[in-house]
């Protein structure tokens, strides 16, 4: 029954092409970013919350796990680059969960535009928002003391490395957010699937002390090869030993998590 | 034009929309009405291509829902309880990105925005987060987001559930211009009133069936006659009036606890004399007697059997 009935008043399109769709997809991250504007705490997950959990680590346990503060410091800094992109990935997830409730999914479900524009444009906008988070936890590294061991070429892989699995993290936070349903459970389930991944590896202290078990974990854990490539471009060591095994793991999550999150975006209702 | 053949939509077991016809002839308002949860809202979200049939079929202007939905959406703008807008941004936000969403230029985005605004006295809270928006505020910034593409089909889902009557009667208004300006609207409200105040047909939904359909004056006709209200002085004096009626052979009337007067539906043109002249010879003190076409409430609860749960 494809015959026009009547003549439409307006302009009809039956596809979009791809400019349209990034075009679509940016508009989405700019709104994104305004909310962030107007409300800046939204930022804190991805600055404060982490420079708490270091000056935690690094004068609570730093001189029990190492010789002294400095070199623990040393340690722990690249980890919690990684711990980071944990906590402001979950952002992802709970705001498809709010704009699901809220009523503005369906607005933007009603007009004429790509399905995959609205989740792009909200990893977009989180992307800005890792990338900040990163640079803001790099200066107060420094601040309290940390000192890159490397050139400016490694701190630029580092932060590549570093942006790529955050982004990847964001895809799976955007899948916790399309098949969960409440924002509250969201929240939840964003923060409990991150806490095995951040203390089964080698983010806060060496995995020697573990058991056997959970060294096999560890070994194989993204958390882990993620901040051991960027400890060595940063601290120095072999980088090639575990950057396989980051970008593996980054990209096999998008590979994964991207269909997953559109499919169920297309089928809620 | 919109139009529907036997619509189905189940939930689990539940069978929220079952098997609705309608048909909206461009450039009318049919107004949709029923209590709540009679699949109101189920229907538009069909029509909407935001919800998939699982039985029957829809059109806009001749392009399938579940087949063409893209060509749908680019024909019809949708306000309602479910469709609204982001309040962590300001309504000029709102309405810009909705223009580049329908690939206005970043200009022409921000023209149409600064339309909007100023068409739904919107201008000076046009910066400020729609969180700090008044429930009207947000109700016409709504509506204005949902006319950012000029829409030639227009869904609008209980526009104005909640809102005072100054800022009902300011929506009515922009609907009716729209209608002048040759939009087709489709309207679902609970209130028969405001389907009176701007539909040209009305269908009435219960339980995910269509129970009346035609024009309102025909429904109104279809429930009958003129409603006989009588006001005793004293409220413990309504039992003994409904019974002088009865007793009078106009009918027996339903009177609950509570109730301060006595309604009874009459037909024929001596109905007021012989309830007057009754009521004159029993000598009760009577404080108001008047006959009244029934509401277009009374004939919406006739005809669906339900009371309206609260809103």
């Amino acid at each position: 029954m494809t015959t026009v009935v009547q003549a439409p008043v307006g302009p009809v399109r039956a596809r979009i092409g791809p400019r349209a769709v990034l075009r679509h997809s940016l508009a989405i991250t700019r709104r994104n970013l305004v909310q962030v504007r107007n409300d800046p705490g939204q930022l804190l997950d991805a600055t404060l919350m982490p420079m708490i959990f270091t000056l935690i680590f690094v004068y609570v346990f730093g001189g029990a796990i190492a010789t002294d503060q400095h070199s623990y410091l040393q340690y722990l800094m690249p980890g919690i680059m990684v711990q980071t992109l944990a906590f402001a990935s979950r952002a992802t997830g709970i705001g498809l969960s709010t704009d699901f409730g809220n009523g503005l999914m369906d607005r933007f479900r009603a007009l004429p535009i790509a399905r995959s524009a609205v989740l792009t444009g909200r990893v977009l906008a989180d992307l800005c928002r890792l990338l900040l988070g990163q640079l803001v936890m790099l200066v107060f590294a420094l601040v309290i003391g940390f000192r890159v061991q490397t050139g400016p070429l490694e701190v630029l892989g580092a932060l590549l490395v570093l942006v790529l699995y955050g982004f990847a993290l964001c895809w799976v936070s955007a899948f916790i957010g399309l098949v969960v349903r409440s924002p509250q459970t969201v929240q939840t389930v964003g923060f409990l699937w991150t806490i095995p991944l951040q203390f089964g590896s080698s983010m806060f202290v060496p995995t020697a002390t573990m058991p056997g078990w959970l060294r096999a974990f560890s070994s194989v854990n993204p958390t882990t090869l993620v901040t051991d490539t960027c400890r060595a471009l940063l601290n120095g060591g072999p980088v090639v030993t575990n950057l396989a095994g980051a970008l593996g793991w980054s990209l096999g999550l998008v590979l994964v998590f991207v269909p997953l999150s559109v499919w169920h975006y297309r089928r809620r209702t | 034009m919109i139009r529907s053949e036997g619509l189905v939509k189940r939930f689990g077991a539940a069978t929220a929309v079952n098997g609705v016809d309608l048909e909206v002839p461009t450039g009318t308002v049919l107004g949709l009405l029923g209590p709540n949860g009679a699949g109101k809202t189920t229907t538009v979200r069909m029509l909407t291509t935001l919800v998939r049939p699982d039985g029957g079929r829809a059109s806009v202007h001749g392009f399938d829902v579940v087949r063409e939905p893209h060509q749908v959406r680019s024909l019809i703008g949708l306000t309602g309880q479910y469709a609204t807008v982001d309040e962590g941004i300001s309504g000029r936000e709102n309405l810009y990105l909705i223009g580049r969403l329908l690939d206005l230029s970043r200009k022409g985005a921000r023209q149409r925005a600064e339309q909007l605004l100023e068409r739904f006295d919107l201008v000076a809270a046009g910066g400020r987060q729609v969180r700090t928006y008044s429930g009207g505020m947000r109700r016409r910034l709504d509506l204005a987001a949902s006319l950012v593409g000029e829409p030639a089909v227009l869904f609008l889902d209980e526009p104005t559930t909640g809102l005072d009557p100054r800022s009902r009667n300011g929506l009515w208004d922009e609907v009716r211009a729209l209608v002048a300006n040759g939009a087709t609207v489709l309207l679902t409200t609970q209130y028969m009133e405001e389907a009176e105040a701007l539909a040209d047909r009305v269908v009435v939904i219960d339980g995910g069936r269509v129970v009346a359909a035609g024009f309102t004056e025909e429904l109104r006709a279809r429930v009958g006659g003129q409603v006989l209200h009588v006001r005793p002085a004293r409220v413990h004096d309504v039992p003994s009036v409904a019974r002088v009626l009865a007793y009078a052979g106009l009918g027996v009337a339903a009177v609950d606890a509570g109730d301060e007067l006595v309604r009874l539906p009459v037909s024929g043109p001596d109905a007021l004399t012989t309830a007057v002249s009754a009521l004159g010879r029993s000598g009760l003190s009577i404080a108001s007697v008047d006959t009244r076409v029934p509401s277009l409430d009374e004939v919406f609860l006739t005809l669906t059997g339900t009371e309206r749960s609260g809103s």
